[in-house]
């Protein structure tokens, strides 16, 4: 029986790194996820598994860190917070130029600038559109619980493994502060040469040993060539769509109107279903797990058998573009959000369903 | 059954955690529990708060406005969370620095005197676990074992002496509650 635990969302993904046999952690403090290299510095991995962990003098020092651990075909990851995450934006472009997989921690506050310590959720636009420069995305996973905060870290890197891209967790100041029951994951051991040779042979730079040289770049002069791998990359986030896209659906069965919401909106957006429907209205939520690649197909067809939509997020207003952008035009979809590190209130988000789609319609 | 905490005071009171160990309580009896801090530049003597839920079923938000409980021991907390307990609720109080007591009508309030208590037993650390005492007296929904295993799990093994001092606190607690 694997072991139950009161622990932080931040703490768990420290712990979940090191029992999933990450091999290395490269970071730089900021609130509020500072407690992840806290508690990979003290738990002192390097003497049970062997996992490096790094505190680097700057955020553009450990995504670099990570880009080389990556090249070698190791379960390398970071973690940081919006100001950190946006200084590694030129690192997240060449991995993902590179086709190299590592796993990105964004434990997100409010901004812009160095804004505040608040949580907030103003960072799907950098997150899920490639926050850096060309075409290129991340494969990004939102936990709604810390049980989920430890469940994304092997299954981030299993993803990030299976595209050769990197995958970001993007979660925020509640999730990450929040202490939950969290069932942890048994221990796996972290792969040995053999292993890394078996799975990433065709490209990790292992050393050449008689077999051509593996370069780990994302520069292509030619631009015929750099317009195929484009294609290459853009083939992969189809694949992407089509086979992991994920979301959950609470109480849509027979409701009526749909929350949509992620991360800790979506757990505030459970109450305001409890408040709704005392109110005899067929509230219901559908919750994107991935945000890239969008669960389109099931919101879309949700759409085709509700009254309205109401995208609930901590942000002026980024996810709902994705909302609109993917359901039936004639459905109603309104958008209700607080930002700059204020978090919405069940009752509040009740309210808006009434006032903005209810009486609207 | 869901019980939903707010716990509010100074910085060094305790407050977070008792609510760690209330919240451990209730994984030693199979509940799901939810711990949500007032997190920001804090600092001793600050204001500190703390979220907890049990439940026996999953928990929705672990951001709320409106508390079945909440544990109150500053004025300022008093000041923003009185409003903010659910009619038919509870407001448990330290009158120790309390200048405007609580007045809700529709609100069962009761009084714990744990600063006062901790001082006379010469220990002022106990304040959070006689606080608790009181809350457990007035809402039994852990039991008094489960609390014990709950420190257990709580404190790290260098600690584990002090439980019994902790669980004596529990029940000064529970003997010295009053309703207000």
């Amino acid at each position: 029986m694997a072991e139950i635990k009161l622990m932080k969302g931040n703490e768990v993904i420290a712990e979940a790194a090191i029992r999933c046999g990450c091999d290395g952690y490269f970071g730089y403090p900021i609130t509020p996820q500072s407690e992840v290299m806290e508690t990979l510095m003290a738990r002192e991995p390097w003497k049970e598994t062997g996992m490096v962990v790094l505190q680097a003098e700057s955020e553009i020092a450990a995504i670099n860190m990570v880009y080389g651990a990556a090249a070698c075909g190791k379960r390398a990851m970071t973690s940081s917070s919006s100001p950190g995450i946006s200084l590694k934006q030129e690192g997240l472009t060449y991995l993902a130029g590179a086709e190299l997989p590592c796993l990105v921690v964004d434990v997100v506050r409010g901004g812009p600038g160095l804004g505040t310590i608040q949580p907030a959720q103003s960072d799907y636009f950098q997150a899920t559109r490639g926050g850096g420069h060309g075409d290129y995305h991340l494969l990004v996973l939102a936990p709604a619980s810390v049980q989920e905060m430890n469940d994304f870290v092997s299954l981030g890197f299993d993803l990030a493994f299976k595209y050769r891209n990197p995958v970001m967790i993007l979660a925020d100041g509640v999730i990450g502060q929040m202490m939950e029951k969290v069932q942890l994951a048994d221990y796996s051991p972290r792969w040995t040469d053999d292993d890394i040779e078996r799975i990433s042979g065709k490209w990790a730079l292992t050393g050449k040993k008689g077999r051509d040289r593996h370069v780990a770049t994302s520069l292509e002069l030619d631009s015929y060539k750099q317009e195929i791998f484009n294609h290459k990359l853009q083939a992969k986030y189809r694949l992407m769509q089509e086979n992991d896209a994920r979301h959950e659906e609470l109480h849509c069965e027979d409701a009526e109107y749909i929350f949509v919401a992620y991360g800790s909106s979506a757990r505030i957006c459970q109450k305001s279903i409890q408040l709704c429907r005392e109110q005899g209205i067929k509230a219901g939520l559908f919750r994107p797990v991935t945000l890239y690649p969008f669960p389109r197909v099931p919101l879309r067809a949700l759409s085709r058998r509700v009254k309205g939509f109401m995208a609930v997020e901590m942000s002026a207003g980024q996810m709902v573009e994705d909302v609109r952008l993917t359901v039936d035009a004639n459905v109603p979809v309104e958008h209700f959000g607080r930002y700059g590190g204020v978090i919405p209130t069940p009752d509040e988000i009740v309210e808006a369903l009434k006032k903005q789609i209810i009486s609207a319609s | 059954m869901t019980e939903e905490i707010i716990i509010a005071g100074f910085g060094g009171q305790g407050v977070l955690s008792m609510g760690k160990i209330l919240a451990y309580s209730g994984i030693m009896q199979d509940q799901e529990v939810a711990w949500m801090p007032s997190y920001g530049p804090e600092m001793r003597g600050g204001t500190a708060n703390v979220t907890v839920i049990l439940s026996d079923e999953r928990i929705s938000s672990p951001v709320l406005t409106r508390y079945d409980t909440a544990i109150i021991l500053n004025q300022q907390s008093m000041d923003k969370f009185e409003e903010a307990v659910k009619p038919g609720g509870t407001l448990i109080y330290d009158p120790n620095g309390i200048t405007r007591p609580p007045t809700r009508p529709d609100v069962n309030i009761y009084k714990i005197e744990g600063t006062r208590l901790a001082a006379e037993a010469g220990n002022p650390k106990i304040f959070n676990m006689i606080v608790l005492g009181g809350f457990l007296k007035v809402k039994p929904i852990v039991l008094l074992d489960n609390v014990e295993k709950g420190l257990a799990k709580s404190l790290p093994a260098r600690h584990h002496h002090l439980i019994p001092m902790n669980i004596e606190a529990i029940r000064t607690g529970m003997k010295h509650v009053e309703r207000d």
